[in-house]
């Protein structure tokens, strides 16, 4: 099948690639950009593990085509920290034993940035109601729901007055 | 947390960041799906879509000649395997029925039944060539339910197959049902004779799935020198490397298994589904062979566990449990080999109960072969006599934990087998429970009830093997080969740290390929930190001794003067004799080369593990949904290692089990199609539909391991059906014996509709 030029920005750079048109953004990352961070659980926008923020949004990548990409801004969770310079929510993920097999991680992390990127300050309900389109079988989420609201405590912190 | 008599640690018993965590908060850690060796083509299964069907004939030839497709394989390509069994840690499987559920043979047993497979250049090719594959079925009646398989009219699954007793005798009709096993003790019909209080119910669940969030997977590379390479998510990546050698018929010594991290298995990730196919897809393309399963594959054709029909009747006098009588009827899917064993096991062992007579039935029924799940067959035993218990003891007028206390199992009961407890917390967790502020609260408010049950697990032992060595610097290496699914590579070090006096963070703990350490036995039956332990404390025992005879030549003092204490080996008549850890390490070199502890054992010394669970319930009278409001866990835990670790594994085992009690199951069509293979329709509980989770580490040490180690990973998903089940019945009056407890049952039975 022809393959599609795409232009995009991923992680803060300019990428140019080449796509199947009806493969999905998740194989796209996986298969043809090696960016496997993100993880398919159900590949029908069930679990959340795939998470990405297309311009800004948490979307399930699974459930978008790589085409959709073009002229648009991608993070996915290799852009938002790496080692010695990790996110609050990494940290906090790390220190609360929030994970346990870790393959729901980093649509947790991903999914939890939007939400503290937009609402700094959420309840427990509330990241528990932003939360519930992600899956994890190993925590019983207590932890991960602990972290979130740890990295929103610490986040305000740090912020300048 | 409650501690009985533990000595002080230094570095068990905090809380540390684990060595692999970095890498998977980052999105850099490698699953199975995540490696793409260079000339990497893309398998996939042909599945049966029938229950139950004769296959008349395979034609590939269509698929064959699509553009990109590399290679169709089918069980022809399969050499003939053992009839014969092979011990996997937590379950056993016999070759030939493995080698049948691999790639069907001449019959399809359930929907999803693997049939053939393909390998194509890219995922997309590989998915269309398997509609091309022609298979010719003659469909057969499937049979669904344990009852209805056990009826002497049944459709047979396999015409050849007869009941197995106790003694190994055959019955003379062939049947669905593979074994029976029996455990009795004392004379129940008199017990119950002479009881002031006897009850009989039946209970029933369905088959439900362990959930793992990352599907099966595995990547192949047939080498050109005839050996074999495969990367995989497994528990296991020794049982792997057995199955694929019998399977395949090749030495063990060429068939190398390289372990991925892991997405979860709770059990289901310990048989083989692809590693044999993508093996002779790359055998037949000459390229490495990715398999993924996708999330419906997996509901339809990995090892859920089974379905369960419990008939149990109960006998109570002067406040004592003095009688047990259960028939316990599992599914075992399409081959033999439900947990019904372990669920005779495990039913009654909270309890000292003099009188028992426990029958097992192990029944194929046209399923996916059931695996290992978390405890595997001890729940859906538990939620038959826990909620028979909580009706039985109402009427008695006593207050359901006190009842526990009283008729609690103690160090010396027998359990079932005959075997006595050795020191044991079943009754320290009944007593915790009775003293947790949530038990103390008061119970209030319309349509809003409170349940609680006990639960226990065996633990498993099993084989271990480790490899430390000591670097110059002083930093140690750990090398282990047991999967590390949630922590173990932590809580190895921790204990190792602790045996060596040195650092946790001067380990560095890396799981191996088949290669490259001694066999180790599968990361289940909540063995790792306990097994693993023991041989990582042997392993540093062996360091120690090496580290005296080493400063023996360097501090010029007899090895039988010298100990070593803290970091460092000193002289027992002279203490300013001293020298540390690190630096005899860096001189290893002048005294004999290079320092490397081993151990590898069979475990002994298993702790068995006990839980008592609380919870509240509020159910909506008009929608019939149940919200869990409170939720609290008490475990016996032996010694928590790392304590974080260990209250994730009980909040886990709690999720799983309120979703068993709650929504989970298999839903089949009359003709045996499953009808929710997705996250959406087989509804796993979500951040909304679960508290905070309270947990209550009780610390009775396990006398059988240096640091007091119980596996912790099983005993809480035993509970929580039971617990929810009860505090349904508290808040609504009404008892339910059928699991799930999903708004339309609950809607259904309450209003008789
Ligand atoms: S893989 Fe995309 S939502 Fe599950
Ligand atoms: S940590 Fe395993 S699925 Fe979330």
């Amino acid at each position: 099948m022809r393959r599609t030029q795409v232009q995009a920005t991923i992680n803060g750079e300019r990428v140019e690639f080449l796509c199947e048109p009806r493969q999905s953004l998740l194989e796209v990352l996986r298969e043809e950009l090696n960016l496997t961070g993100a993880k398919e659980g159900c590949n029908n926008g069930n679990c959340g593990a795939c998470s990405v923020l297309l311009n800004g949004r948490v979307v399930n990548s699974c459930c978008v085509l790589g085409v959709e990409l073009e002229g648009a801004d991608l993070t996915t969770i290799e852009g938002i920290g790496q080692a010695g310079s990790l996110h609050p929510l990494q940290q906090t993920f790390l220190e609360e034993a929030a994970l346990q097999c870790g393959i729901c991680t980093p649509g947790f992390i991903v999914s939890a940035k939007a939400l503290l990127d937009k609402e700094p300050h959420p309840d427990e309900h509330r990241v528990r109601w932003w939360l519930a389109n992600n899956l994890c079988r190993c925590t019983g989420y207590d932890k991960i729901v602990r972290a979130v609201l740890k990295a929103a405590d610490q986040m305000e912190e740090v912020k300048p007055v | 947390m409650t501690t009985v008599d533990r000595p002080s640690y230094k570095v068990i018993g905090t809380r540390p960041i684990r060595p692999d965590g970095v890498e998977k908060v980052t999105g850099q850690a490698q699953y199975g799906a995540d490696i793409r060796p260079p000339g990497l083509v893309y398998g996939r299964i042909v599945r049966s879509p029938h229950a139950h069907a004769r296959i008349l004939s395979i034609d590939t030839s269509e698929a064959e000649a699509m553009p990109g497709v590399l290679a169709v394989v089918t069980s022809r390509d399969l050499p003939t395997a053992a009839d014969k069994v092979e011990e996997l840690g937590e379950t056993a499987v016999n070759l030939r029925e493995l080698s049948e559920n691999i790639l069907a043979h001449d019959k399809a047993l359930y929907h999803g039944h693997a049939v053939a497979a393909v390998a194509a250049t890219s995922s997309q090719i590989a998915a269309e060539a398997v509609t091309r594959v022609k298979v010719t079925y003659e469909v057969l009646p499937p049979v669904l339910d344990v009852r209805d398989a056990m009826r002497p009219d049944a459709p047979l699954l396999n015409e050849n197959r007869h009941t197995k007793a106790m003694d190994g005798s055959l019955s003379e009709k062939p049947s669905n049902i593979a074994s029976v096993v029996q455990f009795k003790g004392g004379d129940v019909e008199a017990a119950f004779a002479a009881a002031d209080h006897v009850l009989e119910r039946e209970y029933s669940t369905s088959m439900v799935h362990q959930g793992y969030i990352e599907p099966h997977n595995s990547t192949a590379n047939w080498n050109s020198d005839g050996t074999l390479t495969i990367w995989t998510s497994t528990q296991g990546s020794f049982v792997v490397r057995a199955q694929v050698a019998q399977v395949l018929k090749l030495p063990v010594s060429r068939v190398r298994v390289i372990p991925m991290e892991i997405g979860g298995g709770f059990g289901g990730k310990i048989p083989i589904y692809l590693d044999p196919v993508a093996a002779l897809l790359s055998k037949k393309s000459g390229r490495p062979v990715q398999i993924t399963m996708n999330r419906t594959e997996v509901f339809q054709a990995s090892g859920p566990t089974s379905g369960t029909h419990i008939k149990v009747k109960a006998g109570i006098k002067d406040g004592k449990l003095t009688a047990v009588q259960a028939t316990l009827s599992y599914e075992a899917g399409a081959y033999p080999g439900s947990p019904v064993g372990a669920g005779c096991m495990c039913m009654i062992s909270p309890y000292n109960v003099e009188n028992f007579d426990l029958t097992g039935y192990d029944v194929v029924v046209n399923k996916p072969k059931t695996s290992a799940y978390r405890a595997p067959g001890a729940p859906a035993a538990s939620f038959a006599i826990e909620s028979l218990l909580d009706e039985l003891v109402k009427r008695t007028g006593s207050d359901p934990l006190e009842f526990r206390l009283s008729n609690s199992s103690r160090e010396n009961t027998t359990m079932v087998t005959g075997v006595p407890f050795p020191r044991i917390g079943a009754e320290e967790t009944v007593r915790a429970a009775l003293d947790s502020p949530h038990y103390k609260s008061p119970m209030e408010g319309p349509n809003r009830g409170r349940g609680v049950a006990s639960g226990f697990w065996f633990n498993a032992g099993l084989q271990s093997s480790v490899a430390v060595s000591v670097n110059p610097d002083g930093t140690v290496n750990l090398i282990q080969g047991s999967i590390d699914i949630g922590g173990t590579r932590a809580s190895l070090s921790m204990q190792l740290a602790e045996t060596l006096g040195i650092g946790y963070d001067d380990i560095r703990a890396t799981v191996v390929d088949t290669d490259s350490v001694g066999h180790n036995d599968v990361t289940g039956g909540s063995r790792t930190t306990f097994a693993s332990g023991l041989a990582v404390h042997e392993a540093g025992l062996d360091i120690q001794r090496q580290m005296v005879q080493r400063a023996s030549a360097l501090l010029n003092v007899p090895e039988d003067n010298l100990e070593y204490v803290g970091a460092e080996v000193r002289s027992k008549s002279d203490p300013s004799k001293r020298i540390s850890f690190t630096e005899i390490a860096s001189k290893s070199g002048q005294t004999g080369g290079p320092i490397v502890g081993k151990a590898s054992l069979s475990a002994r010394g298993v702790g068995a593990a006990f839980g008592t669970h609380i919870a509240d319930v509020e159910v909506d009278p008009g929608t019939g949904k149940v919200t869990v409001l409170r939720y609290t866990a008490v475990q016996d835990v032996g010694t928590a290692i790392h304590p974080a670790y260990v209250e994730g594994q009980i909040h886990g085992g709690v999720a799983q089990g309120v979703g068993w009690a709650i929504n989970e199951e298999y839903y089949y069509d009359e003709q045996g199609h499953l009808l929710n293979s997705s996250f959406l329709d087989y509804r796993m509980p979500t951040t909304l539909d679960l508290p905070m989770i309270e947990t209550v580490l009780v610390e009775v040490p396990n006398p059988g391991h240096p640091y007091g180690v119980r596996g912790v990973g099983e005993v809480p998903i035993v509970p929580p059906l039971a617990a929810i089940a009860n505090a349904v019945a508290d808040a609504t009056g009404h008892r339910f014996t059928v699991l799930p407890l999903s708004p339309r049952r609950i809607v259904e039975e309450l209003y008789g509709l």
